[in-house]
């Protein structure tokens, strides 16, 4: 099978008022794998989704996601290009003035001529694979944390995108949810091929779901490897990452 | 007319009892797929097909759910769809993508009209007529009680509130008054010149203004400006769950936040009022100077005839009273927020437009009263 490279990064810094939070990242992620992007809060992950996803101008070095240049990329390829990605964003950002159903199918309204009863259809079975079948008719605010994370990442594959970014959508799940939602996850991988790139703390899921680590430290790529390699990484603070999240004894 | 027409599509092929179904299916094609499909039915009766995909080049979750509805569609109609040969990818999606039960229900515009009338009117006495009074007897207790306690407040907090709901106010407040002083006697001028009955102007002016346009312009400006401040404070403070947090800090939301303005208020209210009323007259004594030629040594000769003591008590008593209203119903529409961003708009809106409201109906209360 070809390795086709959804997303390269080459020599990416970021500086936020002088301090610099990345100083020289490079990585690629391969279609149909699951990435995880881990690494310590404030270390810098949502900074290079934002950046992979032209949310920040890139400043020094070069992002492609897609055979696009983000630089590059021109307000009317705009749209065409965010249609296939999925995001879900680290607090959830549904609009609380629409109820969950309907933020779900907010891009199906805008974007397709899809009959309402279809559109209709195709947010209650996202819900249902995110199992909150039952929030359709509620607001945002009516929502528990983890059910406002299930509502978003409805939202964030109603297009069937081909590549999907999730910025920490296990934090505060169940255990049981959280084990559905890496099910999910595997199935979106699995069965229509989609490319998920994810940032996330949450050993057990890790341990479910990833292909590939790459793990963020000191503002550069300290990591880069299968779910093996990482578990037999000598680095260690990526150990530390592994023992401590299984609640197993560090030496 | 009977037309046998059989009908070439750009998704359906029929074969003998096998239709042939081609092309991707996906979001951006399924509306016009579903559309094809009902002239393909009407053109081809019959009672049992097959569907055959293997023509189907990509499916997305649309794509399935549009198979599915064509499937549920001719079964209504007596019309037996097996779907054969398809792909394991593509009976997977067909799997994934599955249509699911509607066990929710939208909620409400099922009850009779009465019944929903009945329930309303219950809901907004409850909701707004118990619950203000309720916080308005908070409110008196604990601005009557904290008055030498000030341990439940920040320190410094009621000069704050004086300086912001009051000091902040004066320019537009006092220039307001000055133009509506200015055009209130205008107005009455010429009528005034017709009956020779210049000099009344002063008595015009000043009644008008102490009693009742001075703590009427100085009230709703200060709705305008600090009541909807107050809602969109206390509300915002609510749906970010700073409220609670005072709660299990051991403060009390009420007396931490909502007291020190009562205070900053009663206090700078009367004044705000005064000054008003000034103002107001002296655009009163500007318009009498232009077009009555009474000068301004006249005017305020003939100025301590006009002013009666009732008039400057009637104004500061109301003052009192639009400065409990303004911020008790900021507070109170504060507190009744609902979640969310676009909650904190509408408490705000609401506490303007029902502050300025009670004002005005307590302006004619108070006016009744001490005619
Ligand atoms: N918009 C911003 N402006 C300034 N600093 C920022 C901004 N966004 C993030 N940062 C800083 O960048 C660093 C990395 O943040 P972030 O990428 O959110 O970390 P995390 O790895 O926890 O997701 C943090 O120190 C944060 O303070
Ligand atoms: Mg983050």
């Amino acid at each position: 099978m070809k390795e086709n490279k959804i997303i390269e990064i080459n020599h990416l810094k970021v500086t936020f008022d002088d301090r610099e939070v990345l100083k020289d990242v490079s990585f690629t992620i391969t279609q149909g794998d699951v990435t995880v992007i881990l690494g310590g809060s404030g270390s810098g992950k949502s900074t290079i989704l934002k950046h992979i996803l032209g949310l920040f101008p890139v400043e020094a070095g070069v992002v492609n996601l897609l055979d696009q240049d983000i630089a590059t990329l021109k307000e009317k390829d705009e749209l065409d290009f965010y249609l296939k990605l999925g995001v879900f964003y680290q607090n959830g950002a549904l609009l609380n003035s629409l109820t969950v159903g309907d933020n779900v199918a907010l891009p199906l309204e805008q974007h397709t001529d899809l009959p309402p009863q279809l559109i209709e259809e195709m947010v209650r079975t996202k819900l249902n694979l995110v199992n909150l079948e039952d929030a359709y008719y509620l607001y945002p605010s009516q929502l528990s944390g983890g059910m406002l994370k299930r509502a978003a990442l409805a939202r964030a594959i109603i297009l069937d995108p081909p590549v999907l970014f999730c910025d920490e959508p296990g934090a505060g799940l169940d255990p049981v949810s959280l084990a559905a939602l890496d099910e999910l996850i595997l199935k979106l991988r699995d069965q229509l091929g989609m490319t998920v790139v994810m940032v996330t703390h949450e050993v057990s899921s890790i341990l479910r779901i990833a292909d590939k680590i790459l793990f963020v430290e000191d503002g550069v790529i300290g990591f880069d490897g299968t779910l093996e390699e990482a578990r037999k990484s000598p680095l260690p603070s990526l150990k530390d990452f592994f023992t401590v999240g299984t609640g197993g004894k560090k030496g | 007319m009977k037309q046998k027409n059989i009908h070439t599509s750009q998704y359906f092929n029929l074969e003998g009892s096998t239709i042939y179904v081609s092309g991707p299916l996906n979001i951006y094609n399924s509306s016009g797929f579903l559309h094809d499909a009902e002239t393909f039915f009407r053109s081809n009766p019959g009672t049992g097909f097959s569907l055959n995909l293997s023509g189907v080049t990509r499916l997305d979750s649309a794509g399935a759910l549009a198979l599915h509805s064509l499937q549920k569609t001719a079964q209504q109609h007596n019309i037996t769809l097996n779907i054969e040969d398809t792909t394991e990818e593509i009976s997977n999606k067909l799997e994934l993508f599955r249509p699911v039960e509607n066990k929710t229900v939208a909620p409400g515009k099922k009850e009779p009209l009465f019944y929903r009338l009945g329930d309303s009117a219950v809901h907004i006495f409850n909701e707004y007529i118990v619950t203000f009074f309720y916080l308005v007897s908070d409110i008196l207790f604990w601005s009557v009680k904290d008055v030498f306690n000030s341990k439940q407040r920040r320190r410094g907090e009621f000069l704050n509130q004086a300086v912001s709901i009051g000091v902040n106010a004066l320019p537009i407040v006092a220039s307001m008054a000055f133009i509506i002083g200015l055009v209130l006697a205008l107005q009455s001028s010429s009528q005034l010149r017709n009956f020779g009955a210049n000099i009344y102007i002063v008595d015009l002016t000043v009644i008008a203004m102490m009693a009742e346009m001075g703590p009427l312009i100085t009230a709703i400006l200060v709705a305008g400006r600090s009541g909807s401040a107050i809602a969109a404070e206390i509300a915002t403070m609510k749906v970010t769950s700073e409220l609670d947090a005072l709660k299990t800090m051991g403060l009390n939301p009420l007396r931490f936040v909502v007291i020190p303005k009562i205070y900053g208020s009663l206090i700078t209210l009367p004044f705000l009022t005064i000054l008003a009323s000034i103002s107001g007259i002296a655009g009163g004594a500007l318009a009498a100077y232009l077009y009555l030629d009474i000068t301004p040594e006249i005017f305020f000769n003939r100025m301590p005839e006009a002013l009666y003591q009732k008039d400057i008590l009637t104004g500061l008593i109301k003052s009192i009273v639009f400065a409990l209203i303004i911020v008790v119903t900021g507070a109170f529409f504060g507190f009744k927020v609902e979640e969310g961003a676009e909650g904190v708009g509408r408490s705000t809106t609401s506490s303007v437009v029902a502050a300025i409201t009670l004002v005005i109906i307590a302006d004619s209360i108070l006016g009744l009263m001490f005619y």
